[in-house]
């Protein structure tokens, strides 16, 4: 047990060093760097090199990486490509904001994953499970972009019950966002509720059809102790590493969703980073990114292990 | 549950089995029929459109639907209706193209990393899995903000990107077979690497090689568009869903049908890819629900 647990944590902390690797790589291939974006296009000579010694730039790139990464991982991410702001201070407020949707969209999203999906899955091919099922389809195909369009047409623009932009500030208190995350919220919780929904509904069906109930109906249990008790904690064991995915795509994939809506989460600025090729932004946002993903995954992965007895004594043995 | 792989049906082509085991399924059906529409619409809509899509009326701009214009005009005096029947042909070109091209890669990839097992395996894995860590937007804005939004740099980086995951799908399902005796049995033969990975391993991989490469093709189309959302995609003048729908945002209160024809085109074909997607899944015997949201 202590040794698998070891050994997924060792796997995760792999990842993320060759995350960091192929991040610094990416950046480095592309054509331009700190200098020539701060400095405009147009300059060149003596300029150019002034700049890049000033900022170290010159030295090989194995020294740098390595100066990087270990100041990265003492919280410390260098400034900004103009030099002004650390972006340590930068990222702070923005990754709370980003969480705060985040765990908003999951507190709406999980249980109603969790409630339509058990529906759909006790009530397989009848026309409830057909509606909830497609409506799933559409929420978690359609572009997050479409959606929220849609949504701040139909709740802001024709019935104005809900502000269509967040206006608040980046450092502003968490009450100041509400109602104004309200929309935002309602978008990511769709797409994540119609992912774990899936999940839920079809290892439903695969529990409900398990010998363990069949012995169970067959001894008379009832039908809600069956469900509830019986089936319910089995089935939703392997949804831990959807919901997972689904927090590890919160963090990076509500870029649009913070487009969209002018939210000051880490995805807009992910965005405003790239427009002004702030390379030191990009390579920190990135990596704390991933890093996240990686530890979510890593969690929910540990959590399946303990919570699933079959799982701990196989790898006890293995 | 999967008639598709009788041996009977060996004789007829393969493709033709499963679409008609598609289309016997109701969202199949209209899966298919979605779809279909949509790529017509794509070849011939330059042919039909009423006006030049990039044809500005100072006249009438922001005019709702009438005779003349069907579906108003744009901010610009741009007849909507042919801008969104034109709309979805960049689309469909770009991942059209990429698609198959991430299957591909990404299929073969994963098969022989399936097939070679050990360490190789284990260090590629990992990097792979660095890959997927970071999320797609950044990947890809990097790429294209650096080489710029044609189509030459869009079709390469899609197909790139989109291929990582597909390595992943690949090699699991090689895994359920490599084991197996018939593959024991080639190895025993004295069959090359290359040919039991041709005629051992990708049999039994393309099933779910087929439903990845639908869900692929949606999850393509879904990044495309909100690249060019973004605007980072295709640019102006022309016609695209993405674009369109960012630029008739801001008019929405006025023109609410700007938004909407844009947003009813690009969500009928996701819609319809996915419908074909669930059948084809559904058909082949692949559950597509566990598959991940990435």
């Amino acid at each position: 047990m202590l040794r698998m647990f070891l050994r997924r944590t060792l796997l995760g902390l792999a990842t993320v060093a060759i995350v960091s690797v192929i991040i610094f790589a990416g950046i480095e291939l592309l054509p331009g760097d700190a200098c020539t974006a701060f400095l405009e296009r147009e300059a060149k000579g003596q300029v150019l090199e002034n700049c890049r010694e000033e900022l170290g730039l010159n030295r090989p790139a194995l020294t740098r990486y390595l100066e990087w990464a270990g100041n990265a991982m003492r919280g410390d991410f260098g400034m900004s490509a103009n030099g002004q702001e650390s972006i340590a201070g930068l990222v702070g407020a923005r990754l709370g904001n980003s969480l705060l949707l985040a765990v908003c969209a999951l507190m709406i999203g999980v249980p109603l994953a969790i409630i339509l999906g058990l529906f759909a899955g006790l009530r397989r091919d009848r026309p409830i499970d057909l509606i909830i099922s497609t409506g799933a389809i559409f929420a978690m195909t359609i572009p997050e972009f479409v959606s929220a369009t849609v949504l701040i047409l139909v709740f802001s623009a024709w019935l104005g019950w809900l502000p269509g932009i967040v206006l608040t500030a980046a450092e502003a208190p968490v009450r100041e966002f509400f109602p104004e995350i309200l929309l935002p919220m309602i978008v990511l919780s769709m797409v994540m509720t119609a992912h774990i929904l899936r999940m839920v509904r079809s290892s439903v069906i695969e529990v409900m059809n398990s010998d363990y109930i069949q012995m169970a109906t067959l001894k008379g249990v009832g039908y809600g102790r069956i469900v509830f008790l019986h089936a319910l904690p089995n089935a939703l064991l392997p949804a831990i590493n959807v919901v997972a995915l689904t927090i590890a795509w919160l963090l990076g994939g509500v870029v649009v969703v913070e487009v969209v809506f002018n939210f000051p989460g880490m995805g807009r600025m992910m965005i405003d980073a790239i427009s002004d090729r702030d390379l030191p932004v990009v390579q920190a946002l990135a990596l704390i990114i991933a890093s996240a993903y990686v530890l979510v995954n890593l969690s929910a992965d540990l959590l399946t292990m303990f919570a699933n007895p079959r799982l701990r004594t196989l790898y006890t043995r293995g | 549950m999967s008639e598709a792989i009788l041996p009977q049906d060996r004789k007829r082509c393969r493709l033709m089995v499963v679409l008609g085991d598609v289309f016997s399924r109701p969202s199949g059906a209209i899966g298919l029929t979605l779809i279909l529409g949509h790529l017509i619409l794509a070849l011939v809509s330059p042919y039909i459109s009423p006006f030049d899509y990039k044809a500005m009326n100072s006249g009438a701009m922001l005019s709702g639907p009438d005779q003349v214009n069907w579906l108003g005009t744009d901010h610009l005096g741009r007849d909507v209706f042919s801008r969104t029947i034109q709309g979805g042909r960049v689309a469909i070109l770009v991942t059209g193209i990429a698609t198959p091209l991430a299957v591909f890669w990404g299929g073969l990839v994963g098969i022989f990393f399936g097939l070679v097992g050990g360490r190789v395996d284990e260090v590629l894995m990992r990097v792979v899995d660095a890959f997927l860590s970071l999320p797609w937007i950044l990947k890809m804005l990097v790429l294209i903000v650096t080489f710029g939004t044609k189509v030459e740099v869009l079709i390469p980086t899609l197909a790139f990107f989109y291929g990582i995951p597909v390595i992943r799908i690949a090699r699991a399902a090689t895994h359920d077979v490599v084991a197996r005796d018939f593959v024991a049995a080639a190895r025993a033969r004295g069959h090359g690497m290359f040919s039991i990975m041709r005629r051992e391993l990708l049999p039994n991989v393309l099933d779910t090689l087929m439903v990845e490469g639908a869900m692929r093709w949606s999850w393509m189309l879904l990044a495309f568009s909100s690249l060019s959302f973004l605007g980072f995609g295709v640019s102006p003048p022309t016609p695209d869903w993405g674009l369109m729908i960012a630029d008739a945002r801001g008019f929405m209160t006025f023109a609410p049908i700007g938004v909407l024809a844009p947003v009813i085109a690009l969500s009928s074909l996701i819609i319809g890819i996915n419908l074909s997607a669930d059948a084809l899944a559904k058909g082949l015997g692949v559950d597509r629900a566990m598959k991940a949201p990435i």
